[in-house]
């Protein structure tokens, strides 16, 4: 979501809420405006108990397929986990069945075995992968896809790659930072000194669709992430146009301690409730 | 190798431990210890590996490996665990190297003439940490010294290198490059020295300069 | 002349007017004072989350005395209440959700408000000190920004002018202005009066504007 033009028009409006309710699918279409029982808790002090109005609940689709349904080919998509852990796979089975490709993947690995991002390399669906650490034991699609030429491969270090997805999503033209000063990584990068140390210029790294995986969610697309499944899903959630979450379980509004929300529900597009345990 | 470095670990440090050798020295850390381990993926709090019975695939260490959590961690998401690395938190970071230089720059992610290759965290872990351990073999398979005048890998970083712990010797880098602490029992200098692809100073225990050699 | 002969709108019935702009399911900042008044006007089918730049996403109403948690307030530091579904979260969030232009709306009062666009509202003229807060990376990341405020200061000083001489908060930032007597949209072509408000019409807005207005329909009444 790109900062909008200051001068919007109704037309402009109209044309922005055609876009947020492209393809649903088989699922439900008008949007509903749920209404709540306050009860103590949740209400923080409020002390009128009756119907209050909770945020928007038009972002559930029934299946992975239903879910993944706005993805082009083309896209440039962003990809949570580390390892296995936090990795959205059956956002990702859903893809691989869909058969979408031209991709630009973001990720921080390259997946290994036969499911998720090792998948997408299988079936030649990635035109081009920006990862930290894309070589890792058992990633023998990803490196078949990497040596047929089928995928070039932008290798950003760690770091810089949160911060790259950070910026993009928090509207910000880029960082500064000192990784990668004097190796292959500055090539073709401004370098700019501050108080007399060299930093590299890292621009932002935006993405049409960010695939992010979550523990637990609440029908307003409130997320919370599970330990060190948490990692990249986060600010991938904030630096998309569309932002799709495979959650494992669901929980009713106001279930959710505020406190306790890891990505507010303004970044989340579209949710799939998959039931399953991480790791599948 | 391992049980040197662990026993140079300050107290109460955060310490950063890489992937593959690095790891050896996870399983050395004296129990009820202050030293609090950081894994990159957002882990402060590392604790042993899972055993077998109690996996659980929401926790991995940097390796990928199932590990368990002391009381007391946190887990953060990525960017607050690099800005952490980036931000001079980490007391120690302990990597493995395929080349050392004598001014202390680090390549561990490529080696020459590959065309592929992973860098992981360790560029930012090697530019942030304000301690940087490196822990590795002091020859490489084919028999051919690591440590080095100018490294002819990728480079990982520049000037990171602090101390490097070798199955031959402890050496810091120091101003005037290579500064050998210790070395193996029975190792003569002559020994290292030709294992060593770049002058060497002996230093003795206390830091006082022996002989300048080479 | 500042119009004193024809009623303006009260605080309140500009609140409304902002109010029937706003979109069902908009995640809107409302910014200290004028625009608190807001969220009481909405239209009946129009729901929003109220975002609040310390930290969080579906403020709810004032609460009760006894009731008020000293840990939950909102940017004027006044306590509120949550509605279901809300979260809290940092000050680093917050404003990397502004600036990244996640925000429909952002609902701000003005000093001054120019041509093309323009907002000061941080600080008049020849003060010492100022108040940025969080309103320059509103005015330079929301979708859109709304601007609430009287037509005229009371001294009769006109507030919307060719070229702001107050300290800016942001350029060309702002998308709509809600006055006592009119809605003017800010567009390339210029300012396009929208609406006015009862026994207003566009010359005797004209005459305490400074820049000229495009008239290219005839005005709907506000509130009519």
């Amino acid at each position: 979501m790109q900062p909008g033009r200051r001068q919007s028009t109704a037309q402009d409006v109209d044309d922005e809420r055609e876009a947020r309710t492209l393809a649903r699918g088989d699922d439900r279409s008008a949007r509903r405006i749920v209404e709540t029982q306050l009860v103590g808790g949740v209400a923080h002090g409020f002390e009128r108990k009756g119907h209050l109005v909770g945020v928007r609940l038009d972002k559930l689709r029934s299946s992975a397929t239903a879910a993944i349904a706005e993805v082009r080919d083309g896209d440039t998509l962003m990809v949570g986990g580390f390892g296995d852990a936090g990795v959205p796979f059956a956002l990702l089975d859903a893809l691989v069945e869909r058969g979408v490709k031209d991709l630009t993947v973001i990720a921080n690995n390259c997946g290994t075995g036969e499911r998720g991002l090792a998948a997408l390399f299988r079936h030649r669906m990635v035109l081009r992968v920006f990862a930290s650490f894309p070589a890792q034991p058992g990633n023998h699609h990803f490196a078949e896809s990497y040596r047929s030429g089928q995928t070039e491969l932008v290798l950003v270090p760690q770091g810089t790659l949160v911060e790259r997805i950070r910026a993009a999503g928090a509207g910000l033209g880029g960082v500064l930072t000192p990784t990668g000063v004097g190796t292959l990584v500055a090539e073709g990068k401004d370098v700019i000194v501050v108080d007399d140390r060299p930093y590299l210029l890292e621009k932002p790294l935006h993405a049409d669709v960010a695939l992010v995986k979550a523990h637990v969610a609440d029908a307003s697309g409130n997320l919370r992430y599970r330990l060190s499944s948490r990692n990249f899903n986060p600010i991938m959630a904030t630096a998309a146009r569309l932002t799709i979450a495979e959650v494992e379980s669901l929980v009713e509004l106001g279930a959710l301690d505020p406190d306790d929300v890891h990505t507010p529900g303004v970044y989340v597009d579209r949710m799939f409730v998959s039931g399953g345990a991480s790791g599948g | 190798m391992a049980g040197k470095l662990v026993a140079d670990l300050p107290d109460r440090s955060l310490v950063n431990l890489g992937i593959g050798l690095p790891t050896l020295v996870a399983g050395l850390l004296p129990p009820g210890g202050q030293i609090l381990l950081h894994s990159e993926n957002g882990i402060i709090g590392l604790g042993p590996p899972a055993p077998p019975h109690a996996i659980d695939p929401d926790l991995v260490d940097a390796g990928k490996t199932p590990v368990t959590l002391v009381p007391g961690a946190a887990i953060v998401d990525h960017a607050a665990s690099f800005a952490l690395i980036r931000g001079g938190r980490l007391d120690i970071a302990v990597l493995g190297a395929l080349q050392v230089s004598a001014s202390g720059d680090l390549a561990n992610w490529r080696v020459a003439g590959e065309k592929l290759g992973s860098v992981g965290g360790a560029m930012d872990i090697a530019v942030g940490a304000r301690r940087v351990f490196v822990m590795m073999r002091h020859l490489d398979k084919e028999g051919r010294p690591k440590l080095v005048r100018a490294c002819t890998y990728p480079l990982t970083a520049q000037r990171c290198v602090d101390r490097v712990y070798s199955d031959l010797a402890v050496i810091d880098i120091t101003d005037e490059g290579f500064a050998v602490r210790e070395m193996a029992p029975g190792l003569t200098q002559e020994e290292l020295r030709d294992a060593t692809d770049a002058p060497l100073r002996f230093v003795s225990q206390d830091g006082k300069s022996a002989l300048l050699t080479d | 002349m500042s119009g004193a002969e024809r009623p303006t709108l009260s605080r309140a019935q500009i609140a409304a007017c902002v109010a029937a702009s706003l979109q069902d399911g908009w995640y809107v900042n409302v910014g200290i004072g004028m625009p608190t008044l807001v969220p009481n006007h909405l239209p009946p089918a129009v729901e929003i989350v109220i975002h609040s730049e310390n930290g969080i996403l579906g403020v709810g109403p004032t609460p009760a005395p006894e009731m008020a948690d000293p840990d939950l307030v909102n940017a004027g530091r006044e306590l509120v209440t949550l509605l279901p579904g809300a979260s809290l979260f940092s000050h680093l969030e917050s404003f990397a959700m502004i600036r990244g232009g996640h925000l429909d709306v952002a609902i701000l009062g003005g000093y001054q408000v120019s041509e093309g666009g323009d907002l000061a509202n941080w600080t008049v003229k020849g003060a010492e000190l100022g108040n940025p807060g969080g309103a320059m990376d509103l005015a330079v990341g929301a979708k859109r920004v709304f601007v609430m405020m009287e037509h005229v200061t009371r001294d009769g000083a006109l507030k919307i002018v060719r070229a702001c001489d107050y300290p800016l908060t942001g350029i060309a930032c702002v998308t709509t202005i809600f006055t006592d007597v009119a809605v003017i949209d800010v567009t390339p072509a210029g300012l396009v009066l929208r609406e006015v408000a009862p026994g207003w019409d566009p010359a005797a807005v004209q005459a305490i504007t400074e820049p000229r207005l495009l008239v290219p329909a005839p005005p709907r009444t506000i509130g009519g």
